[in-house]
């Protein structure tokens, strides 16, 4: 991928070229997308699905057609299945509060797994203990994988809700969440997906994975910031009382109550987030006509190049799979002795900005007994001379604080 | 080379109490005047526990899981504050605060602390220089909220 279409990756950071590594946390954004974005704002902007005149016809047709770019990207069946959110963690509130209050009793259980990020623990946590159901974690397996054996005895038939990350933000794994799938529907159970980490990597193909619910983030997969997509299966949708009230999402209102839009328009009260749908729908043009399996090449090639040289650095541990073959762009890891915001200190100071922290996955933390780590996570844009850098200034760092300070 | 930056940071001395904290020691639950803070941001974590005479603080020590920096920090005002009251060392904290805040100070008052002033050329960094100040500020003057 060209690196000159992302105007903000040619700066540098304390005298250094920069290198982005944090495209896990959110990716940069190509000028195309940019460039949509302030084309709308200079030539289109209106409100949508209300005004009778050609520029809000307009602002209509380019929202609507990102929600057609939306459904295609992830092969759903109907575009109806595409709601608009603020990103994941809005997705999964959602959720939580609107399907799993209706649906969740005391005598239930949530069923999600030790790898979550938190947006898909803490909705599950309030709602348990708003019904008095019981939230479950499914364990990992030593190399950081699902326990899948875990899991076949974690759900059960009184399990409502299967939410699962369909790639971690931390180990660097792709969990298997067709097979997921089938094992909650033959509980009857509903399977929703954490996609925010596989959906900017990955070919998503939500009919083949069978999920209900699919959620994701425009903006860690180049669109802008305050956009996402909660994607749901149309006769769940159609059930589902909306999370929010008011403009935009009615048909009529009296004084005493109101009817609804239908699906998905029910879901989207309030002026939307035009500029950011439209900023999506540019992203999936930049992603789909690079190629998503392209991306998936790059992005395997990148980690086959970086994760190898990574464990060869003396001290330095990597979390998750040791096999390049099963780890994702999102590579965990610490270097004996140097705290991991140490570290990122001083990556910083050489332009490489990498995460370091508990990356909003504490539950994973404690049962890794960890308290931080560093993280770098790459997009398809970066090359194979910035992983040398990387590797070659962890070694520089190493010996500046075992030599400076032995 | 951009890494002799870390220099203003990560100073010889800073390191040494890092790596060999002073009064760190597992705070006992049964140990009276205590309190933890967490920095959620990074998942940093300290818990101290002071022995009290009075106003005076007669001996103190820290326990958690931390940067170079907030463990060096720890390490720095538990060797200050010893045989300090409290109006003496809510002085020296509003020093301490003021310094990586980038403010003239008096800072000849801080001792070994003062070689923290590097912070300020670490935006990022501030926090885990002032949590250990902030977690002492919280047990001596507003316990209830510390517990």
């Amino acid at each position: 991928m060209k690196q000159a279409d992302f105007p903000i990756l040619n700066q540098t950071i304390n005298g250094q070229r920069m290198i982005y590594l944090d495209n896990a946390a959110t990716s940069q954004k190509p000028k195309q997308v940019i460039d949509a974005m302030t084309h709308y704002y200079q030539v289109d902007n209106a409100n949508v699905h209300r005004g009778i005149y050609d520029l809000s016809e307009r602002a209509t047709a380019a929202y609507e057609a990102s929600r057609d770019k939306v459904q295609a990207f992830i092969h759903a069946k109907y575009r109806k299945e595409i709601v608009f959110t603020r990103g994941t963690t809005e997705s999964i509130n959602w959720l939580a509060s609107t399907y799993g209050v209706a649906h969740v009793t005391a005598d239930d259980d949530i069923v999600i797994s030790y790898m979550e990020h938190h947006s898909n623990i803490v909705p599950w946590q309030q709602l348990a203990q708003k019904t008095g159901a019981k939230l479950k974690y499914v364990n990992l397996n030593s190399d950081g994988t699902l326990d899948m054996s875990d899991l076949a005895q974690k759900i059960t038939d009184q399990t409502k809700i299967v939410s699962i990350a369909h790639a971690s933000n931390v180990l660097g794994v792709v969990n298997p969440i067709q097979e997921i799938a089938n094992i909650a529907h033959q509980h009857g159970a509903i399977m929703i997906a954490d996609g925010a980490q596989s959906a900017p990597h990955m070919v998503v193909d939500v009919q083949a994975l069978g999920v209900d619910f699919f959620a994701f983030s425009g903006h860690k997969m180049m669109g802008p910031t305050g956009i996402g997509v909660l994607y749901g299966r149309l006769s769940l949708l159609e059930q589902m009382t909306p999370a929010q009230f008011g403009g935009e999402m009615i048909e009529r209102v009296s004084l005493t109550g109101a009817t609804f839009k239908p699906v998905p328009w029910r879901f989207e009260a309030g002026t939307p987030n035009i500029a950011g749908a439209i900023g999506l729908g540019a992203a999936i043009d930049y992603l789909t006509a690079y190629g998503m399996t392209q991306i998936e090449n790059d992005e395997r090639q990148l980690v086959a190049y970086a994760l190898p040289k990574l464990l060869a650095i003396s001290g330095l541990t990597v979390y998750g799979p040791q096999d390049s073959a099963y780890h994702t762009g999102v590579i965990a890891f610490n270097l004996a002795g140097i705290h991991a915001h140490d570290l990122a200190t001083a990556l910083d100071q050489e332009g490489i900005e990498v995460r370091a922290g508990h990356h909003c996955a504490q539950p994973l933390m404690t049962k890794l007994n960890l308290s931080a780590t560093a993280r770098i996570s790459v997009y398809s844009y970066n090359t194979m001379t910035e992983i040398d850098r990387l590797i070659s200034v962890l070694e520089q760092i190493k010996e500046y604080f075992s030599h400076e300070f032995a | 080379m951009s890494l002799h930056n870390l220099d203003n940071l990560y100073r010889q001395s800073v390191m040494a109490y890092a790596k060999h904290p002073r009064h760190y020691r597992p705070v006992a639950t049964t140990d009276c005047n205590q309190a933890t803070k967490y920095n959620p941001t990074c998942g940093d974590t300290i818990t101290i526990s002071v022995e009290l005479s009075g106003d005076l603080i007669t001996d103190i020590h820290f326990y958690g899981d931390g940067c170079a920096i907030s463990k060096a920090s720890a390490s720095m005002m538990t060797d200050l504050v010893i045989g300090k009251d409290k109006a003496e060392i809510q002085q020296l904290m509003d020093n301490f605060l003021k310094m990586t805040m980038g403010e003239q100070v008096d800072t000849d008052t801080l001792g070994e602390a003062q070689l923290l002033a590097g912070v300020t050329k670490f935006p990022t960094r501030i926090k885990c220089a002032t949590l250990p100040w902030h977690t002492l500020q919280a047990l001596l003057f507003s316990k209830e909220e510390a517990k």
